[in-house]
């Protein structure tokens, strides 16, 4: 089959990673992406679907399971309604809203990833840019414990490495460092690699701190596997850059130190500010996880952990992430909503899982599907079902719906589930 | 649904139509104020407001409530999430101390009396956010001002002089952002900011362009006039929060002068307490209202907002992102900063002004003095809320605007610092009644020229408050007490025909409109079509297909056509 010309396929934004890719195009007729990368594109092709909504397995109609969902969220004391990164918006307004209806604990997939930032900008604030900034004017960028080139295959080319703009006009004009603990894929594109011990962030990041501050004593000859002289370099690099640029991934917040890690980062980015401008930010994975944070923040005041037994929004991630609440036995149902638990959580957490009625919102199946009494299958956001989601850095999408589906957007699901709620607590 | 009220026997404020207290009746049908005849009186519910304060709805121009701003804020301060005003049931719940939620927001303004709420700094890019989160205060009506002046499109027309583009791009832009009218932060100086630096004064140039605020201010009032927007530029000055800055915002001012409108203000300058600094450090730091009062009230094309400080936690957070980092290093609190592909940025610090603090009682000070020297048909009641503190406090300003005896209560528990430094202490001023309902109802519906908005009036948006007071008995020089507790929960709101809260307790969740400014009819926006192409492909980092909001995805938009 000859290829389809570019003009003729339709654009729609990438529902995968937080780069939130918006050049990409679908070729409706082949069903088909183009532009995109391994990760998106496999998104965005026919894939294995949930074929209808089941209750214990037998196929039911959209109603009947909604009906049995609300069902169970009604009888809970204390039901977990988790997950969130992967879809609209919308859908995530409505099931903070559910939530907070009957008393649940909303959690989404920020709370084994990326949630020590939030608990470091709570201490710190953070300083950081759009993406669109460290296109046009970082001329140094640090990748630190982040691995861009597998959890984030565009971001280099279209924002962080080869992205050109006001200021940076080619590739030569921008340093790209990677400190890792490994040399990842991402650390070949880099002009430097900076290999550090496992569990050394913190030290690291307080050398360099002292070394920017003028403090050269106070620091050994070595620290976390890096030499003094290594160290003294990146701090000048990092002093002399005209606008830099660093993006933290997983390799910081879960290793040893997490939220005092990004903590001691924010810090040296205050501090490099004094000197010229610097911004940090976090390489957030799922496609629409600012989004599962954002919204619950205009809606209930926080962005994960939050519980409402009482009637009122409370935070506390020691107790009120999904995996505290788990393995504590502290809920009698739970409603998972485009996230797979199961293959991801501790086992004993998937143990309490087990125990509990389930319901599960999700376009493909996988392994929580298989432990689940309710199960709904929805419409795939940016190519069935329309809504917003944030990139990374924040900056809202309007992701697109070019596909006619039978199936439910989670939005629509998420409607019906409330309007039936608040019927049965006679809100209406 | 929409039922006919008979507002009776009020004691009537209208200062649009020159009613001041007058006991009168009201006929409200389908959202709207009518002739009596036009109801049926059988039918009519009956309101009793005998011996009650009737005014329109509260109208807060300049308010920091939706959008990545106010939300990172509430992300980085959840010790503001503590205050619990409403447990869920009938209600949303309700949160926040300062920091309030999208809910709390909406409930919060009802219970005051307040109908209407502009979001007064929407960062472009980020626009379909702010009304995600417009759309989710209920209760009130909104609108979003996007922010110019640092845009890299402005900066390059105005260097250029091509105003025709400038024209096109201001209403292509509000277009696309579904946005209200042109505001401008610092001017030049956010651009600066991406270099480190910060533009002070208005002949500093800014990086990259070759262009002055000055020459930035003057372009953007132009094209707004030439383009016939109903609200005017609309500016937060260049060197705010600096010793000194009474005379840069003086002669900020005075770029207007060759301009005018019969209908309004050609420039707005908000939360102007911050920009009037006089001294040389903050060691003799003092207050330049006199000054900017003077030259307000000698001109008639300018009005402004005061920017009143509350006593308490606040949040700082403007689009003045150098601002924002210098008060970081002064007080050594959290920083947030966002810097927004070529179109600014935003800074977030927590404060608290405190009473014992001089400078902070200087602020506080300032800020009455301004909105006591200003004619009440220029200056606008406002904290710049979060930035002064919070909105729920504008009975307290409203208060010590007509109470002298209540200020120097008041004085006595502040700093002696504002003895020597300010004027406050001296002024015999007390404003009225209908000066403070001017201030808070009719001058802004005027500012954002919104003609159904802040008036009784037939034909005006049957948005209105009720509240226990006699304008006829009240001694609003001594009664302070009484006035601050009437105005903190109206009797009655009423908004667009509906009761949406009665004695503090609300009554009625509604969904407010969204206004939006359509100028595209007077420009040519294909005059910039090329340059839209061109700057979307080398410096933003994202699609010109996919920037903007369209009507369809907002709650209920309400377009403006300019004509
Ligand atoms: S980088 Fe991420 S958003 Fe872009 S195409 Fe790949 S998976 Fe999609
Ligand atoms: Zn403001």
């Amino acid at each position: 089959m000859p290829e389809t010309k570019e003009e003729e396929l339709t654009n729609v934004i990438c529902t995968f990673c937080g780069s939130v890719c918006d050049d990409v195009l679908f070729d409706v007729e082949k069903y088909k992406g183009k532009k995109f990368c391994k990760l998106g594109s496999a998104k965005f092709s026919k894939k294995e679907r949930i074929k209808a909504p089941m209750i214990d397995g037998k196929e039911v109609s959209y109603e009947e399971a909604i009906e049995k969902a609300v069902e169970i969220l009604l009888n809970a004391k204390r039901p977990l309604l988790y997950g969130w990164a992967s879809t609209v918006n919308e859908a995530i307004r409505l099931g903070v809203i559910l939530t907070e209806k009957v008393g649940g604990v909303y959690d989404q997939c920020a709370s084994v990833c990326h949630a020590p930032g939030t608990l470091a900008l709570i201490e710190e604030g953070v300083p950081g840019g759009s993406l669109g900034e460290v296109k046009n004017r970082a001329d140094v960028v640090i990748f630190w414990g982040s691995n861009p080139m597998e959890a984030h295959p565009r971001h280099p080319v279209r924002y962080s490495v080869r992205a050109k703009g006001l200021l940076i006009k080619d590739r030569k004009d921008r340093k790209v460092v990677v400190v890792d603990v490994r040399k990842t894929k991402s650390a070949n594109m880099a002009d430097l690699f900076i290999q550090i011990k496992p569990g050394y962030d913190y030290p690291i990041i307080s050398a360099l701190r002292a070394l920017v501050k003028g403090e050269e004593d106070a620091v050994p000859d070595e620290v976390g596997g890096v030499s003094k002289q290594q160290l003294k370099e990146l701090a000048e690099l990092m002093k002399n850059a005209k606008y830099g640029a660093l993006l933290y991934g997983l390799g910081v917040t879960q290793s040893r130190g997490r939220d005092r890690n990004v903590e001691n980062a924010i810090k040296l980015i205050q501090l490099l500010n004094r000197h010229t401008r610097w911004i940090i930010w976090p390489m957030r994975g799922h496609y629409n996880v600012v989004g599962a944070g954002d919204v619950p923040a205009w809606e209930v005041g926080y962005t994960y952990a939050i519980d409402f037994s009482r009637g009122y929004p409370r935070f506390s991630p020691g107790e009120f992430a999904a995996n505290e609440v788990l393995q504590r036995g502290d809920c009698d149902a739970a409603l998972i909503i485009a996230s797979d638990p199961v293959a991801h959580f501790p086992k004993a957490s998937v143990a309490h899982l087990k125990k509990i009625p389930v319901i599960q919102i999700d376009p493909f199946p996988n392994m929580t599907t298989l432990i689940s009494k309710v199960v709904i299958p929805s419409a795939m956001a940016g190519l069935e079902a329309e809504g917003t989601a944030y990139r990374m850095d924040g900056i809202p999408f309007r992701v697109k719906k070019i596909i006619d589906t039978e199936y439910w957007s989670d939005e629509k699901i998420l409607e019906l589930m409330l309007e039936k709620v608040n019927e049965k607590l006679g809100l209406r | 649904m929409h039922h006919m009220l008979h507002i009776k026997n009020g004691i009537v404020v209208d200062p649009k139509n020159g009613i001041n207290a007058e006991k009168m009746d009201i006929f409200v049908k389908e959202g709207k104020i009518v002739e009596e005849s036009e109801v049926d009186v059988k039918e009519a519910k009956v309101i009793d407001a005998s011996n009650k304060l009737v005014v329109a709805g509260g109208f807060d121009m300049h308010a920091h409530i939706a959008g990545s701003k106010i939300n990172t804020g509430r992300e980085m301060r959840p010790e503001e999430m503590r205050t619990v005003r409403l447990i869920a049931g009938k209600f949303r719940a309700s949160i926040g101390r300062v920091l309030l939620t999208s809910p709390a927001i909406g409930y919060e303004y009802a219970k005051m009396g307040y109908t209407t709420a502009f979001e007064a700094a929407q960062p472009p890019v980020g626009a379909l956010h702010t009304h995600e989160e417009l759309d989710a205060i209920p209760m009130i009506d909104k609108a979003a001002l996007p922010v110019f002046g640092n845009w890299h499109f402005v900066l390059k027309y105005v260097a250029e002089k091509e105003w025709e583009k400038l024209r096109a791009f201001l209403a292509w832009a509000l277009e696309r952002t579904k946005g209200f009218g042109v505001k401008v932060v610092n001017p030049g100086g956010v651009e600066a900011w991406m270099y480190g630096g910060n533009c002070k004064s208005l002949d500093d140039e800014v990086p990259g362009f070759n262009v002055t605020p000055r020459e930035i201010i003057t372009g953007l009032i132009q094209e707004t006039e030439n383009l016939g927007l109903c609200h005017s530029v609309h500016l937060h000055c260049n060197n705010l929060g600096t010793p000194g800055n009474y005379q840069t915002t003086i002669e900020t001012m005075k770029l207007a002068s060759k301009f005018s409108n019969d209908k309004r203000q050609v420039l707005h300058v908000t939360h102007v307490q911050f920009n009037a600094y006089a001294g040389s450090s903050w060691r003799d730091v003092a207050s330049g209202a006199a000054e900017i009062a003077k030259y307000v009230n000698s001109v008639d094309n300018i009005t402004i907002d005061m920017g009143q400080p509350i006593f308490g936690h606040a949040t700082a957070m403007t689009g003045d992102a150098p601002f924002q980092f210098t008060l970081h290093k002064l007080t050594g609190s959290r920083w947030s900063n966002k810097d927004s592909e070529i179109e600014g940025g935003a800074g977030i610090v927590p404060i608290a002004y405190l009473p014992k603090n001089p400078v902070h009682a200087l602020q506080w000070a300032i800020g009455l003095e301004l909105g006591l020297l200003i004619d009440s048909d220029r200056v606008v009641l406002s904290t710049d809320y979060p930035n002064g503190g919070p909105f729920t406090e504008y009975p307290y300003v409203m208060a010590m605007l007509m109470s002298k005896k209540m200020r120097e209560k008041e004085l006595e528990r502040v700093s002696p610092y504002v003895q020597k430094a300010t004027g406050l202490a001296a002024i015999d001023n007390e404003k009225t009644l209908y000066e403070i309902i001017q201030m808070t109802r009719s001058l802004p519906a005027r500012v954002m020229g919104m003609d159904n908005k802040g008036h009784l009036g037939i034909g005006a948006d049957a948005d209105i408050a009720i509240y226990n007071l006699d304008p006829l008995s009240i001694d609003t020089a001594n009664d302070f007490e009484a006035v601050y507790k009437a105005f903190k929960t109206s009797a009655y709101t009423i908004k667009g025909g509906e009761i949406i809260a009665k004695d503090g307790e609300l009554v009625k969740e509604i969904w407010g409109r969204t206004f939006w400014v359509d100028a595209t009819s007077n420009a040519s926006i294909e005059a910039i079509d090329s340059d839209l192409n061109e700057m979307f492909e080398k410096y933003y980092s994202l699609q010109r297909q996919n920037y903007g909001v369209e009507e369809a995805w907002l709650r209920k938009p309400e377009r403006l056509v300019m004509g």
